[in-house]
């Protein structure tokens, strides 16, 4: 719920941008934030909330798949318990 | 290719903030600085993402003694009230079109969910944004002051919510003065912090930091507050700078404005808070649904599918979600008892996920 992904904004149309999540395509809203291609994005609840640096995005993005795979390990080390 | 470039940019990343080296050295630093603490320090994280940062990571079973992290009132679907539960389910009941936030389809209601209403045909629409639910009869409005703004871009497109929104910091001040427990500093919410700045948390007369979600800037932080306990440095710190500017978001602070006056709320766990409500203006009384449906939502208690449900408690800080009876026993993320156990951020959920580790 209050989680935030970055995204790259692909192209602005009006209120909304098409972004790319790593390979997700997706519209979100971009009236609390200006924005232009190229940019980094931070999505909660299908809006842009906060530009980002594109190191601050691969960062967090890094941080969630490592989580991810985290959970995942776990979840496999149980089944196979 | 995009996604590609992304791919070895992450890899090279990922070796970084994994470095176990930098791990260590952190670790050694919070070791020697707590050796000389004359108590025992007690820090609350109020975001679920550090939440789960600090679960998978394993960093209780890493810090020294002295050092109890608490998880506090951090995830919006645990903290909204059971009564607001059960009047959404209530409405759905009257066969109105309901849209919620995934998050909320599986936390119980006094007999059940949004999803068994859905199960048995109710008009439930499961949304990303405020926005995809325009059209329908009435919106979950739930979330802190991160989900607000987009929740207020809708309601002026002309949308009708349950507003469950509300604000972070008045209850941080009120968990201070619940005085269940004294809390030496907190790890601020990050996104929360995004949209409102650094600000708003001057009020709080404890130690915080503002920390990003890296494993080692979560451990950088927790340094960071040892050090200002030690001193008795009040206030708030931001390590979060690329995101979190003094003054916040101001567009959505704007937005927020516009739609919004400054209300009471109603929290699971915490009770009414004063100032801590988004209260929709005047001029947007027509698409409240506790006013259209009052008929409806007048009949509707607080009743729980669970009464020795501990979520109240656990969102506290005051009990750790293994402490409850009903944990990992009658309580689990595929037959939940509270919302706890249910959300993705929920303090429960994310301990049994991460049960071996902890």
């Amino acid at each position: 719920m209050c989680l935030a992904t970055p995204a790259k904004v692909l192209e602005v149309r009006g209120e909304e941008a098409v972004v790319d999540f790593g390979g997700l395509k997706k519209n979100v809203n971009i009236q609390l934030v200006e924005v232009k291609p190229n940019e980094w994005v931070l999505v909660h609840a299908g809006f842009a909330i906060q530009k980002i640096s594109e190191e601050r995005a691969l960062e967090t993005l890094a941080i969630y798949e490592e989580m991810a795979k985290l959970q995942k390990e776990m979840k496999k080390r149980k089944t196979s318990d | 290719m995009v996604s590609d470039t992304i791919g070895s940019s992450k890899k090279e990343i990922l070796k970084e903030f994994r470095d176990p080296a930098l791990t260590q050295k952190l670790l050694k630093k919070i070791e020697e600085e707590v050796s000389s603490l004359k108590k025992d320090v007690k820090i609350m994280e109020v975001c679920g993402t550090h939440t789960r940062v600090i679960s998978a990571y394993g960093f209780r079973s890493l810090l020294p003694e002295k050092i109890e992290l608490l998880s506090g009132p951090g995830c919006p679907t645990c903290v909204t009230p059971q009564r607001h539960i059960n009047m959404c389910i209530a409405l759905a009941e009257e066969g109105l079109e309901v849209a919620t936030f995934g998050d909320m389809l599986r936390v119980p209601g006094a007999e059940e969910s949004l999803e068994d209403v859905r199960a048995r045909g109710g008009k439930i629409k499961v949304v990303e944004s405020p926005l995809e639910a325009l059209g329908c009869d009435v919106f979950f409005a739930i979330g802190f002051d991160t989900t607000a703004p987009n929740t207020a871009v809708a309601v002026k497109k002309g949308l009708t919510i349950l507003n469950c929104h509300k604000r972070f910091v008045p209850a941080m001040v009120a968990l201070l003065n619940m005085g269940d427990l004294e809390i030496d500093g907190f790890l601020n919410p990050g996104h929360v912090s995004t949209i409102i700045g650094t600000e708003p948390y001057k009020v709080l007369d404890v130690p915080q930091v503002i920390a990003g979600f890296e494993p080692v800037d979560v451990l950088a932080a927790i340094l960071h507050l040892i050090k200002m306990i030690k001193k008795n440095e009040k206030g708030v710190v931001n390590r979060y700078t690329r995101l979190v500017r003094y003054k916040g978001n101001l567009r959505a602070k704007k937005v927020l404005d516009d739609v919004f006056d400054v209300g009471d709320s109603l929290w699971r766990g915490l009770g009414t808070i004063p100032g801590s409500g988004f209260k929709l203006k005047k001029e947007f009384e027509e698409q409240d649904a506790e006013l259209i449906y009052s008929d409806v939502l007048k009949k509707v208690d607080d009743r729980e599918l669970n009464p020795a449900c501990k979520c109240s408690e656990v969102l506290r800080g005051i009990r750790r979600p293994e402490e409850c009876p009903l944990f990992e026993k009658v309580c689990t993320p595929s037959n939940p008892q509270g919302p706890c156990m249910v959300s993705m951020e929920g303090a429960c959920g994310i301990a049994y996920e991460f049960r071996e580790i902890k």
